[in-house]
């Protein structure tokens, strides 16, 4: 074999795999969504919607899952955008030439790819264990911890993208900084930040391990933030690991409507972010 | 800032009023800048003050400790560690040969108007919520590897000595195998994002010349896009590995949760995170809980290093890529 032949085989191989490393992470995604339109289709209903999560063996549905689900995210990104948007704020506004800002932005980085179960811990010891019990409180603190350096990290991205020219004629003008602020800046990343804040629901609609021990999981329809509040994570959880096929069907059927909302609010804020010109790279 | 007071009396425009409201504002944003960095020390203050008892009790033989039982609230840190660390270690040798060769194919092989649509699906891969994985783990991967890979591994693996050890005992579909394989999976699209995007700074006049000497697509990643980005390749890496160590739905589900260490990778075991997921909320006695904080401790201290170790990597990339 000739030198050529053999550089020619070398590289064949390789790009050869390099497309098969390719093709398995689609064909996973694939059988992925598959699976979960297989399971998941059958074990919804309409009465899924309005029934809470039964005994085993008995009919029911994951209302009480959805509705708190629902709830627990809405609080958690209701608290934890507006501590990210300022934060972000800060370190794209004024701490370009502080010493803060390098640190508390390798602080975020940091706690962007911690692991969401030691939250769950940091917030079982400082209010479930004062508190006394779990409650929906604990785990909307929770999930808005995780929401909290998403929304840093789009933020300060976003504002970064903001033409320094606009802010300089809005300085000319007179305006003071907090207006130019509020009132320049935010209005042109608007779109670029609601991506991020999508970003974050989308990550913590599915998050499992920071609610274990802080919003526990509740057999019935609950309304009270002061108590342990079943979520669609959780119920899916327990339902999975059960030996009953009704109870493992239901955790199908959840799997199949966070996924979706999940990709859902994914793909939109991608193209949401596409459509502003901002990139929303990690 | 020059100082220029104006007063204006038909609007209103008080210049005192809105450099109060300025100094208001970028306090406000400063202290929650503060707070960030409060949160992580707070974390850390939590966990070590939560798992003090059980350090009290067993010192740094918790480490090695590997009796875990809570009946006679005995508690060693030993499988959970191993377990956390030879999964991620499994997640890696898959998982970083995967994502580099998903990174080559987009910058290199890929059909330019094809390179946005697989990009995104696979980072949509990572928009996955692990518990989804932990399901599809158990239902659909668990018995398609007890079926297919794990009886293959055993008869061709399992016969070669010295690492024959590594598969004994009988393929039953969940266990450190398993969960690595799920690890790889969801690791690959961190590594191949950040893989890709250094890729891509490798400036195009390095590549042509390569190419216009005659090097092939192999030898062009090889000896010119892999020098280049050697440091961001390691950080993505260094990121992928953060995120295996401290997963936990998808690994709680497939891992069998067996407090032992086992030389086989067949054989169920536990990670640091699925113990807290399992464990955790049903846990009674004195040192129960405090063990599990402090494991807890021990595996923030653990992604901490690595992550941080990611993060300085890819600074000094993105100071040399300013250079």
């Amino acid at each position: 074999m000739t030198l050529y032949t053999r550089r020619r085989a070398t590289n064949l191989v390789i790009l050869t795999l390099s497309l098969f490393a390719t093709g398995l992470g689609l064909l996973i995604l694939f059988l992925i969504l598959g699976a979960l339109l297989y399971h998941g289709v059958p074990a919804l209903s309409p009465s899924t919607f309005v029934h809470a999560t039964p005994a085993p063996g008995n009919q029911g549905g994951l209302s009480n899952a959805i509705f708190g689900s629902v709830v627990m995210t809405a609080v958690a990104t209701l608290i934890g955008t507006p501590v990210g948007i300022l934060t972000g704020t800060y370190l794209a506004e004024y701490g370009r030439s502080s010493w803060l800002a390098p640190i508390v932005r390798f602080v975020n980085d940091i706690l962007l790819s911690a692991p969401s179960i030691i939250i769950g811990v940091f917030v079982y010891t400082l209010m479930v264990v004062p508190m006394g019990h779990f409650s929906a409180w604990a785990g909307s603190i929770a999930l808005a911890i995780l929401v909290i350096p998403v929304v840093v990290r789009t933020t300060e991205d976003m504002l970064n993208l903001v033409p320094a020219g606009l802010r300089e004629a809005a300085f000319a003008l007179g305006t003071p900084g907090w207006k130019v602020v509020v009132m320049v800046t935010y209005r042109a990343a608007l779109q670029g930040m609601m991506t991020g804040v999508m970003l974050a629901v989308a990550r913590i609609a599915g998050e499992t391990a920071p609610l274990l021990f802080t919003a526990l999981n509740n057999q019935f329809s609950s309304t009270n933030m002061n108590g342990p509040m079943a979520n669609l994570p959780v119920v899916i959880f327990q339902f999975a690991m059960s030996p009953y096929a009704d109870w493992q069907r239901l955790a199908w059927g959840g799997a199949l409507l966070i996924t979706f909302a999940i990709l859902v609010l994914n793909i939109v804020a991608r193209f949401l972010a596409n459509w502003s010109g901002g990139s929303t790279s990690r | 800032m020059v100082d220029v007071v104006v007063e204006n009396t038909t609007t209103g425009f008080n210049p005192r009023r809105q450099r109060l409201a300025d100094f208001l504002f970028r306090s406000t944003t400063r202290l929650f800048a503060i707070g960030v960095l409060v949160l992580l020390g707070a974390v850390m203050m939590s966990l070590l003050v939560g798992g003090a008892p059980a350090f009290q009790a067993f010192g740094v033989a918790f480490l090695w400790g590997d009796v875990w039982n809570p009946v006679k609230q005995i508690f060693g840190g030993a499988p959970a560690i191993y377990g956390t660390l030879i999964t991620s270690l499994i997640a890696m040798l898959i998982g970083v040969p995967l994502a580099l060769g998903v990174a080559i194919f987009l910058t290199e092989l890929c059909p330019p108007i094809l390179r946005r649509p697989i990009g995104i699906l696979i980072e949509l891969l990572a928009a996955i919520p692990s518990i989804i994985y932990g399901i599809w783990g158990l239902f659909v991967l668990a018995p398609f590897l007890q079926m297919t890979v794990q009886p293959f591994l055993k008869e061709t693996l399992g016969n070669i000595p010295l690492i024959d050890f590594l598969f004994r005992g009988p393929p039953i579909g969940i266990g450190v195998l398993t969960a690595g394989f799920i690890l790889a999976v969801m690791v690959l699209p961190f590594i191949a994002a950040v893989t890709r995007d250094v890729f891509l700074t490798v400036p195009p006049i390095l590549r042509e010349s390569a190419y216009g000497i005659g090097c092939t697509t192999a030898e062009v990643v090889r000896d010119i896009v892999l020098p280049y980005t050697r440091i961001g390749v390691v950080g993505g890496i260094m990121l992928g590995l953060g995120r295996a160590l401290g997963e936990t739905m998808a690994v709680t589900f497939v891992i069998g949760n067996a407090h032992r260490v086992s030389a086989s990778l067949f054989a169920p075991g536990t990670t640091i995170s699925a113990t807290l997921a399992n464990e955790f909320s049903e846990a009674v006695g004195p040192l129960y809980i405090p063990s599990l904080i402090l494991l807890g401790f021990i595996l923030f201290i653990i992604t901490f290093c690595v992550l941080a170790a990611a993060k300085l990597l890819l600074l000094r990339l993105d100071r040399q890529a300013a250079k």
